[in-house]
């Protein structure tokens, strides 16, 4: 010791700033107390949801995964009534967010490239920020655009073009009269999802070394080279982990989907007729259910729902970890 | 490096007599083609002047060394030379920048052309987050030098003295090799396309001096094929390898600084009898 200390310096007293010891402790327990409500609320809610479908559960068992009845009359002589399964839900759900994905994907890869290598300085701080606006449209917005706009414009351009061109495959018939459908239903889902996936990337192409883009430059490579070859290239998890999250978020879209998706009943292997989703057709008959089963029906689409959701989260998490040990290796 | 102290040191002495030899060689063959020649080079970044006034030239199968204090425009100076200036903003150039008598910087001039023939080594290592052989072979696959791909790879990396460490995991990321090996891997993968000149910018800075000594070492086996322009912080490095130096100082006018070249000579005159104070003065060590 150079400095020479009085003795109530060196001395331990137990007793330092005021408070300074229970300051701490609330400190402790306040937070570690939010972080366990965290939990708890979601405990609570999963056994929520699976207490609401239970007598779903009991009724109809795994098979509402691939039944595709939705009946809720009641009336004693209709066939199949009170019926539920969630097959055209399941196959709403999934194709609509493929659909959001097929397009959002490329388009927000382009769009971070964009700001994250190509952009000079003003044009750069004016996009970026406009793009992260974008997701801040409320979702029942972005529905009564996709109703008035969206539609008739897809019904009357897109539609029939793809059907022109591509007809001869299935996915691809005849447009629906009122332009609502899967199809639209997966467009708005794309634009809502952009942003994240867009917002996403350019944060990671960012962390892509400025010594890599100069390595590849110096030998030689245009800029889409040294983007394709270094900045994509080692940007793929990070990529996939972003998809995810796109995914997750479209996986789980009610209002706008119930805005534009057309309420269908069946599937049909057409994407351009109406279709529904399990998130679209909670948020549209929770309120004016007729029986105990069809809530509880509703309640097992939830939980359906939660479990897609779950694996879409663990396995960007796990995207992500190995992204990251890939990282640490490269620092 | 496999090289223990010993050798290291025997090695070294080795290449400080050739920089002797070597130096002596080149003035006596007074190799009088002309690689680079710039003439009345200004670049400025907006409206600073970074480095001003530049008339010099380089020649071919010679290790030119630029040495001077921390911001004199070195790095810029080098830069120019394969236009990896021009992503900067508001950087301009006026005076000309030829290369075997043509202007790089004229207007129907590919930036992307002059890099292809330039090949540049970075302060520090920078490979890329793929394998060993998939560093090399990028470049050339992507330029469509497809043909024997495998033996131009084997070539690249013994050119770079790099093969026997490497040749048995080449399918191993490059990420896993030492400073020094990486260091080498971006000499391989710039010597891969074949270019005619090799700048090195600032080779060895984050090297420790063992993978220091391979760098150099590597740069006399070079001087054969390859044109070289090495920017360096460090005057031995400079004495070791440099057949001749360019000294760039800073100039301060009106409170502004701008690199300007204040003498280039070969190596031996620089450090032995420089011309001007100044040279003098950053060779003993009383500045910068």
């Amino acid at each position: 010791m150079s400095i020479q200390g009085t003795a109530s310096s060196t001395s331990l007293s137990p007793t330092g700033r005021a408070g300074g010891r229970f300051g701490d402790r609330l400190l402790t327990v306040l937070t570690s107390g939010a972080a366990l409500a965290t939990i708890a609320v979601l405990v609570l809610l999963v056994e929520q949801v699976v207490n609401g479908s239970s007598l779903s559960i009991s009724a109809f068992g795994l098979g509402f995964l691939w039944h595709s009845t939705w009946n809720p009359t009641l009336s004693a002589g209709a066939v199949n009534a009170n019926v539920y399964g969630a097959a055209v839900l399941i196959y709403g759900t999934v194709v609509t967010s493929v659909i959001a994905l097929v397009i959002a994907v490329p388009l927000g890869v382009a769009i971070a490239v964009y700001l994250a290598v190509l952009a000079h300085g003003r044009v750069g701080a004016v996009i970026g920020p406009l793009v992260e606006l974008l997701a801040a449209v409320p979702s029942v917005i972005l529905g009564l655009w996709g109703i008035i706009v969206l539609a008739p414009f897809l019904r009357t351009t897109i539609e029939p073009a793809l059907h022109a061109a591509l007809g001869w495959i299935p996915i691809f018939g005849a447009p629906n009269p009122t332009g609502l459908g899967v199809f639209t239903a997966g467009v708005v889902l794309a634009i809502m999802v952009l942003p994240i996936i867009a917002a996403v990337c350019r944060d990671l192409f960012l962390t892509v070394p400025q010594d890599l883009k100069d390595g590849a430059l110096a030998l030689g490579m245009t800029r889409w080279e040294m983007i394709r070859g270094v900045v994509l290239d080692s940007s793929r998890a990070g990529i996939g982990a972003a998809t995810i999250l796109g995914l997750s978020r479209a996986l789980g879209e009610a209002i706008a989907v119930t805005q534009v998706i057309g309420t269908g009943s069946t599937i049909t292997a057409s994407l351009f007729q109406n279709g529904d989703t399990l998130a679209s057709r909670i948020a549209e008959q929770f309120i004016g259910t007729v029986s105990r089963l069809q809530t509880a029906s509703l309640f097992y689409c939830a939980l359906v729902l939660l479990v897609m959701e779950l694996i879409a989260n663990l396995a960007a998490q796990l995207i992500t970890r190995r992204f990251q040990k890939r990282r640490g290796l490269a620092l | 490096m496999s090289l223990s102290p010993p050798e290291k040191t025997a090695e070294q002495e080795r290449s400080l007599l050739n920089v002797e030899v070597a130096g002596e060689s080149a003035v006596a063959t007074g190799s009088t083609e002309v690689v680079y020649e710039l003439r009345g080079v200004d670049v400025h970044y907006g409206q600073a002047l970074a480095v001003g006034g530049i008339n010099m030239r380089i020649h071919k199968n010679v290790i030119t060394a630029i040495i001077g204090p921390s911001g004199c425009g070195k790095s810029t100076m080098l830069r120019t030379l394969n236009r990896m200036n021009d992503a900067i903003p508001g950087f301009r150039l006026s005076g000309e920048v030829l290369y075997h008598d043509r202007s790089i910087y004229e207007r129907n001039i590919d930036p992307v052309e002059v890099r292809r023939r330039i090949g540049m080594v970075f302060q520090r290592p920078n490979p890329f987050p793929k394998s060993i052989y998939e560093n090399i072979a990028w470049a050339p696959r992507i330029l469509g030098l497809r043909a024997d791909l495998e033996e131009r790879v084997e070539n690249a990396l013994r050119g770079a003295a790099l093969w026997d460490e490497v040749k048995d995991r080449l399918k191993q990321s490059a990420l896993g090799l030492s400073g020094g090996q990486q260091q080498r891997l971006c000499i391989a993968r710039a010597l891969a396309i074949e270019p005619d000149v090799l700048l090195l910018d600032e080779p060895c800075s984050a090297l420790d001096p063992i993978a220091t000594a391979s760098v150099e070492e590597l740069m006399h086996e070079l001087r054969r094929d390859y044109t070289q322009v090495i920017v360096t912080h460090n005057m031995q490095q400079a004495a070791r390898v440099a057949d001749r130096t360019a000294f760039f100082s800073l100039n301060v006018e009106n409170g502004s600084r701008s690199g300007v070249l204040v003498e280039y000579d070969t190596t031996k005159t620089i450090f032995t009898s420089p011309g001007d104070q100044r040279t003098a003065d950053y060779i003993a060590g009383r500045f910068g």
